[in-house]
């Protein structure tokens, strides 16, 4: 194993640890996408009796934006919070003592956070599936795109937050559990972009979430696979996680000149 | 052989507060140095400075031969820290949270120096127990042997022996003075506990708004302030009284 590589795996012990030894932060990482998959089922199987054909196809379009807004958001929580307990734990003196580099920081959190998003979503899709007979999986390989891009960005909204945190201490907090909320109704996840007003479409095609959405919707809707879509949405978390990382080593590099290191939680 | 620690006008500036001010000193392999001061002296903001988690306004740190400005974590993979005031996860068993340390130190057969350092600062009982529910004291042997898992080089110790007993602050303060001869380490020793810093320094740095006021060993400063012992140097600084019992 790298020194690298070590020392990532070093980090993700500690958060591997604290779940081995707490049920409840277990419970907590299913709670509430499975609670969203109930509330969004029983609605889309009563759109789906109602309206009958066409029905199934809303139904299946609020429970796939339901299941793979989820990865992005859990994504997106996986490495604010993971970073937040290094905090809560008044441990990060000695995280940022020791020869962990900042971009290795950054990737054990992400790992954390892909792990924390299969725990939390992966029941939810089971869910889906055994109480709504709606296969996530029906969509095929393209899955994984959707997926990969849906984490990446929560990956970079992430980094955001901590950059904030770093800058602002515990006054930023809140936002790790909140500005994935602010996004939604940008990220076209339950309508198509072309429904929102023409001032406010630009602002959704920024977002790779909108594309990614668009791109389900074909998938489940006509079977095709809009590769464009997919191009777009790859090349923004690109753009983005590039603009992301830069904030985080300027914010990081503003800490350690303000001091806010020593107090940082305080 | 370098200097363990070379500070050359260092200085760091928050605003128009001047937390350091212009301050130069070395330690030399195999000491321990002394930091002293008041609150508000300094000493922090120093330690913070030399362990790369605060940027200097002015002037230049060479930890162990490293430019702490452009090479930092080649030092930081060779130095440790420890101070009662940063904790360790209180959820991780004690065990847990060494090897966490280990990791990130590149410590090689972890498990063998983990029980190594249980045997010499008396963890074995406390290895499998969370560290948020051992006493004060027993988290400061804990910070310790988390300060000593990399086996450092350079050994950052702030107030190593604060919420011990008399016994086991001294058996620590007997086992720092051991390892230190043992392994050549040098020790920059942060403390407010006179005797302690009367029993392994070397020499002591005294700091005072930001400066360093007065530097020797504890005897050179005892004689030339006239004085019994430290404490009584140290409230002669502290209240301006410059060697004053002469």
């Amino acid at each position: 194993m790298t020194a690298s590589l070590r020392r990532i795996w070093g980090l993700m012990y500690r958060h591997l640890a604290l779940y081995r030894r707490s049920w409840p932060r277990l419970l907590e990482l299913t709670y509430w996408p499975t609670l969203q998959m109930c509330i969004w089922g029983f609605t889309a199987s009563f759109i789906a009796s109602r309206i009958g054909v066409g029905g199934q196809l809303a139904a299946g379009i609020l429970l796939g934006g339901v299941l793979l807004w989820e990865v992005a958001l859990r994504s997106q929580m996986g490495v604010a919070i993971s970073f937040l307990e290094e905090i809560w734990s008044r441990n990060l003196g000695h995280v940022f003592v020791s020869p962990l580099r900042p971009w290795e920081l950054v990737a054990a959190l992400i790992a954390m956070s892909a792990i924390r998003m299969a725990i939390g979503v992966l029941p939810a899709i089971l869910l889906a599936w055994a109480l709504y007979a709606f296969n996530l999986f029906s969509l095929g390989p393209v899955l994984v795109l959707f997926a990969v891009n849906l984490m990446a960005m929560g990956w970079w909204i992430a980094l955001g937050v901590v950059s904030l945190i770093l800058r602002h201490g515990a006054g930023a907090e809140a936002l790790a559990w909140s500005v994935l909320f602010g996004i939604t109704p940008f990220a076209a996840v339950f309508y198509p972009v072309s429904i929102l007003p023409a001032v406010l479409q630009p602002v959704a095609l920024a977002l790779p979430a909108a594309h990614v959405f668009e791109g389900m919707r074909a998938a489940l809707d006509s079977g095709t696979i809009r590769w464009d879509h997919l191009a777009w949405a790859s090349g923004l978390n690109l753009a983005w996680m590039f603009a992301a990382a830069l904030l985080f080593a300027r914010q990081f590099r503003a800490a350690r000149t303000s001091g806010a290191l020593l107090s940082i939680g305080e | 052989m370098t200097d363990a620690i070379r500070v050359s006008g260092l200085t760091k500036r928050y605003g128009a507060t001047l937390a350091v001010d212009d301050i130069a000193f070395t330690a030399p392999r195999g000491t321990t140095i002394g930091l002293l001061g008041g609150n508000g002296a300094g000493k922090t903001t120093t330690i913070a400075m030399l362990m790369g988690l605060l940027i200097p306004t002015t002037g230049s740190i060479a930890v162990l031969g490293h430019d702490m400005a452009h090479d930092r974590f080649a030092a930081l993979a060779r130095m440790n820290f420890s101070s009662p005031y940063v904790a360790l996860p209180a959820r991780l068993s004690v065990a847990e949270n060494l090897r966490v340390y280990g990791h990130l130190y590149g410590v090689p057969q972890i498990g063998r120096r983990i029980a190594e350092l249980a045997e010499q600062l008396d963890l074995g009982d406390l290895l499998a127990r969370p560290a948020g529910q051992l006493s004060a004291g027993q988290k400061t042997r804990v910070a310790l042997a988390k300060s000593l898992i990399n086996r450092p080089e350079l050994l950052l110790l702030d107030e190593p022996t604060a919420s011990l007993d008399p016994d086991t602050g001294d058996m620590v303060r007997s086992w720092l003075e051991r390892y230190r001869t043992d392994s050549g380490c040098t020790i920059l020793l942060a403390s407010h506990n006179m005797a302690e810093v009367e029993r392994l320094c070397s020499d002591v740095l005294m700091m005072k708004q930001g400066r360093i006021v007065d530097r020797g060993s504890p005897a050179d400063l005892i004689s030339r302030y006239g004085r019994d012992d430290l404490e009584q140097v140290f409230l002669d600084i502290a209240r301006n009284r410059r060697e004053g019992a002469k």
